[in-house]
């Protein structure tokens, strides 16, 4: 259920280049799945930022958002102390009940990773042993490594010119494991890529929204169970309905 | 108790704001946000005679103060909207209903109005002679007053109910496509539909939205409506639904001011989605503070000297 809320920031502070972790207090029991978004408002900014939420513990909600224009940028320079005014309860999340005792991959790419955070660490509490292939630009780009190994994650850091861990792509390394699941969460050309290797799992794509709630038809995509929106009949599906031929 | 009520010729509103077309998909969707018979009326999603998928993402991008979007008139066509999204829309709200309609062709206007006109969920046919984002149709019938003439004529001579036409503001004289639609035979008519801009990402040099140019929305356009508005109803006459750029009950005050008797909330919806709800609270206290008993006595009162 949506709802709209004031968040406290508790820390803003860079992670990577051009990457952001905002720990923000307010209310998290809205969450359901990992994978599910908020979406910010920003003083003089029309529309909202959606931004995936990456982890939750009592009332605190951890995102990790990157620079990618004026309003990042500006939420960027937002200091401890400041409030957010929040649309919550966004989005459908990953379901990891179908991943129950399979060999479990988690596929992200940049920004991708953050939501898997929370899923790897719902994976590990529920027992399941859970690899990881995070994939960057370089290693100037590289964050939550360690954070994903404090959890029990066999963590494999790739990037785009082997400035860290091994160079080239994120399936480059996934095709090498032995899975039988994955969640995936990046661009679409990695997505594209890891829904291409065919096994079974479920994708969270990213599009331009306008509302975030379903009500302007502004993120359609085309599946093969029909038109579904991003915000709500996604961020996450699965890959027996994707198709990135439309 | 200040009183909200308005009338659309014979219908009347029990108070004057309606979700815009386009920016509440077909409602029911929109009960989880708040109870839905608080609103005056519901302009359903545009809808066309065959289902149409749109055009391709990214179909929206930011600017000051508005948004640009090229949804491409989605919608699963006239008869699923009337088969489903209908009777779901009827189980969570009791009000008038607003169909939209939008057409490629005189024919699909009129056999998409006239299903609707036979639809008795249905209570008023607001007509899309003004969508920016489709090629071939859409506001191709809205720029020129004889084929906006044209249109009206012909989806009057197929239905017995209310025929609204809507109007696109990308015109040179938005009163003369006005005069058309009422010597067509219009009961009234809907400004604005949105107006043709572009976004370019400077990083990229290229347009945001995959079509190029797209529809420009939000409190941005508001001035233009308004402007248009007030020369519509006084070239007119005509019932006038106000929209372009409404977000708050000061809005509504001036839309229907300037000659509407009515107003559509649009964009607002998609980033306050209790927007509507809230203007409605609010408008009994800006009454009670401009000394204003009821709604309906101000229409065009921005003409009276």
């Amino acid at each position: 259920m949506e709802q709209r809320s004031l968040y406290t920031i508790l820390e803003n502070a860079p992670l990577a280049q051009d990457v952001f972790r905002l720990r923000l207090l307010g209310d998290a029991g809205w969450i359901k799945r990992p994978g599910q978004f908020v979406n910010i408002a920003l003083a003089g900014k029309y529309l909202r930022r959606p931004i995936s939420v990456c982890d939750w513990d009592g009332d605190v909600l951890t995102l990790i958002y990157k620079v990618v224009g004026s309003g990042t940028e500006q939420m960027s320079r937002m200091a401890p102390g400041e409030k957010l005014d929040l649309l919550t309860g966004l989005g459908n999340g990953f379901d990891a009940a179908p991943a129950r005792g399979k060999k479990i991959a988690l596929a992200g790419g940049g920004v991708g990773v953050p939501p898997l955070y929370g899923l790897a660490r719902v994976l590990s509490r529920a027992g399941e042993s859970v690899c990881c292939v995070l994939g960057f630009r370089s290693h100037a780009d590289v964050f939550y490594e360690h954070e994903f190994r404090a959890l029990g994650c066999d963590v494999r850091i790739v990037t785009d010119d082997g400035s860290c861990g091994a160079k080239g792509f994120v399936t480059d390394v996934l095709k090498s494991l032995d899975y039988d699941y994955y969640f995936a969460c990046g661009p679409q050309p990695m997505l594209r890529a890891v829904h291409a290797l065919g096994k079974e799992g479920q994708l969270s794509f990213e599009e331009r929204m306008g509302c975030g709630f379903g009500a302007c038809m502004g993120c359609t995509c085309k599946t093969l169970t029909g038109y579904k929106r991003i915000c709500v009949d996604g961020p996450v599906l699965l890959s027996g309905e994707v198709r990135f031929d439309a | 108790m200040p009183d909200l009520s308005v009338r659309l010729g014979t219908l009347e509103l029990k108070n004057p704001v309606i979700p815009a077309s386009g920016t509440f998909g077909f409602g029911y969707e929109m009960a989880r946000f708040y109870d839905l018979d608080l609103l005056g009326a519901i302009s359903l999603k545009g809808t066309t005679l065959h289902e149409r998928y749109g055009n391709p993402t990214p179909r929206i991008a930011e600017c000051r103060e508005g948004l640009l979007n090229a949804i491409g008139l989605q919608n699963p066509g006239v008869h699923a909207v009337i088969e489903h999204e209908i009777p779901r829309l009827r189980q969570v709200y009791h009000g008038p209903v607003i169909a939209n309609i939008s057409g490629f062709a005189l024919e699909e206007y009129v056999e998409t109005a006239a299903l609707f006109d036979a639809c008795p969920d249905v209570d008023l046919l607001e007509i899309n002679i003004s969508c920016p984002n489709v090629k071939h149709g859409g506001m191709a019938f809205g720029t020129q007053p004889e084929a906006a003439r044209e249109v009206t004529e012909a989806v009057k001579r197929a239905c017995k109910k209310p025929v609204y036409m809507k109007l696109s503001p990308n015109v040179t004289d938005i009163a003369a496509i006005a005069c058309a639609c009422k010597e067509g035979g219009a009961d009234g008519l809907v400004l604005i539909n949105t107006l043709l801009g572009m976004v370019i990402d400077p990083r990229t040099g290229r347009p945001v939205v995959s079509t190029g140019a797209a529809g420009f929305s939000g409190p941005a356009v508001k001035p233009v409506a308004v402007r248009m508005v007030y020369q519509v109803y006084a070239a007119t006459g005509l019932p006038v639904i106000g929209v372009g750029g409404v977000a708050t009950a000061d809005d509504v005050i001036e839309m229907m001011s300037a000659g509407a008797s009515a107003v559509q909330v649009g964009a607002q919806n998609l980033v306050d989605p209790w927007a509507c709800r809230n203007i409605i609270e609010e408008l009994p206290h800006k009454m009670q503070k401009y000394g204003i008993e009821a709604l309906s006595d101000i229409v065009g009162r921005a003409h009276r000297a």
